[in-house]
């Protein structure tokens, strides 16, 4: 597939408007869950632009290294999804984004960032194998891992691969640090790790992170799509109807400990996607 | 470039991030800036967050005498604020001292220590007077706050 410049800045944007529009409705959502009103929609983006006017304090050059890298990556992840490149490529480039999140994290001397980054390798511990699994269950079930056959494939996912789809919701909550997986970073209040893996990011290098968390969140989101076939409405309402589970799920629950995660990410998610590859397998 | 300026001091003032440090107070005023954040008050709709971070946030509520012990934390945490940045002072204790200003373990108000832009009077101040306050700070910020740029 050949694509231009104009290609690559559309996606981006796109990714931008995805990522902002479902962290704003979080906030909105979360706070009418509470009864009260809530910021407005586009209040993430303020904090973003507020954030990157900010003095920056630079811990050392590794920290600001990996806030680049990490945005760098997510963003090539997200442009490789939507660009409809290969699945697992967009799987490898992703980790890497995620993996130098928590090196910058070590970079620094703080105690509170540093549990937060091992909290964060272990939620990353959780997920990833939940990912490849379901990208395999993709693969089985169409003989491919590019993007344009997945795209482009006639027929439900979703009714071949019920179970990877709750292993992906499973994951998405883990990616996006909703309860109970807030594990290594909270948006909320409630924190005892003071910011956990983000404690050490300040002024313009945590809006980095933030827009990388965006652009990660929009492609999580994105994956969902793959499981409905055709431009019709399905194809969007799947990624929405997860995206309000976990949101949902947050505000009803709190935070585990990181073995209850581990062990229920492996467990009952590692459990319930080789079953379904089992039963795709089977034909 | 000036349109750039004033665009981020407009989000600046969208996008207030507190630090909320007792001093020493008998905790009346910490009950009242907590207040704010119950959906009676609900001060997230004004886009602001309260924070454990002193490296996240843009403004610094503070309550509660200064005594020698907890100066030089006030002075860490305010030194550790990235500019711009503004500190509001709630309560009575907090801008003079109060009834324990003659005390002598007592150093006096929060500006004997850091530079306070907002004072909130009350003993303690309602939610409200410190939200307003809290307005009052922005707009120091939205105007480029304090360590400048």
């Amino acid at each position: 597939m050949s694509f231009g410049a104009l290609h690559v800045l559309g996606g981006l944007a796109g990714g931008l408007l995805v990522g902002f529009l479902a962290a704003g409705l979080d906030r909105i959502l979360t706070a009418r869950l509470q009864s009260r009103i809530g910021p407005p929609l586009l209040q993430p983006v303020y904090d973003v632009v507020k954030l990157l006017g900010k003095e920056a304090l630079i811990v050392n050059a590794w920290q600001a290294f990996c806030a680049c890298t990490t945005l760098l990556t997510a963003a090539l992840a997200w442009l490789l999804f939507v660009l409809q490149s290969d699945l697992l490529l967009v799987f490898f480039v992703q980790a890497v984004g995620a993996v130098f999140l928590v090196v910058g994290a070590l970079a620094s001397g703080s105690p509170y960032s540093h549990i937060g980054a091992h909290r964060e390798l272990l939620q990353m511990l959780s997920y990833e194998p939940l990912l490849i699994l379901v990208f395999i269950g993709m693969y089985l079930e169409t003989g491919s891992f590019r993007l344009e056959v997945l795209f482009a494939w006639p027929r439900p996912l979703l009714w071949r691969m019920p179970f990877l789809f709750l292993v992906l919701a499973f994951a998405l909550g883990i990616k996006m640090r909703k309860s109970p997986f807030d594990l290594s970073a909270c948006h909320h209040a409630h924190q005892e790790l003071v910011r956990g893996v983000l404690t050490d990011y300040s002024g313009p290098l945590l809006a980095l992170t933030e827009i990388a968390h965006v652009f990660e969140v929009a492609l999580m989101l994105g994956l969902f799509t793959l499981f409905w076939p055709g431009g019709g409405v399905g194809r969007f309402l799947l990624p929405v109807a997860v995206w309000a589970l976990v949101i949902g799920v947050d505000n009803a629950t709190s935070r585990s400990n990181w073995r209850w995660m581990l062990g229920t990410a492996w467990g009952l998610g590692l459990g319930l996607a080789i079953v379904n590859l089992v039963w795709i397998g089977q034909g | 470039m000036r349109a750039l300026r004033r665009f981020i001091d407009r989000m600046r003032a969208k996008s207030p991030w507190l630090l909320h440090f007792d001093c020493g107070s008998c905790n009346g005023c910490d009950i009242e800036i907590l207040a704010c954040l119950t959906p009676i008050y609900d001060v997230e709709r004004f886009g602001i967050v309260h924070l454990g971070n002193p490296l996240h946030a843009d403004l610094l509520l503070t309550s509660g005498t200064v005594n020698p012990r907890n100066r030089k934390v006030l002075a860490n945490l305010y030194a550790q604020m990235p500019a711009p940045k503004a500190v509001v002072a709630v309560g009575a204790c907090g801008l003079s001292g109060g009834v324990f200003r003659d005390a002598y373990n007592v150093v006096g108000g929060i500006d004997r220590v850091i530079p306070v832009d907002v004072y909130v009077p009350g003993c303690p101040p309602r939610p409200e007077a410190i939200i307003d306050g809290v307005v009052l700070g922005l707009q120091k910020l939205a105007g480029g706050g304090r360590g400048g740029r």
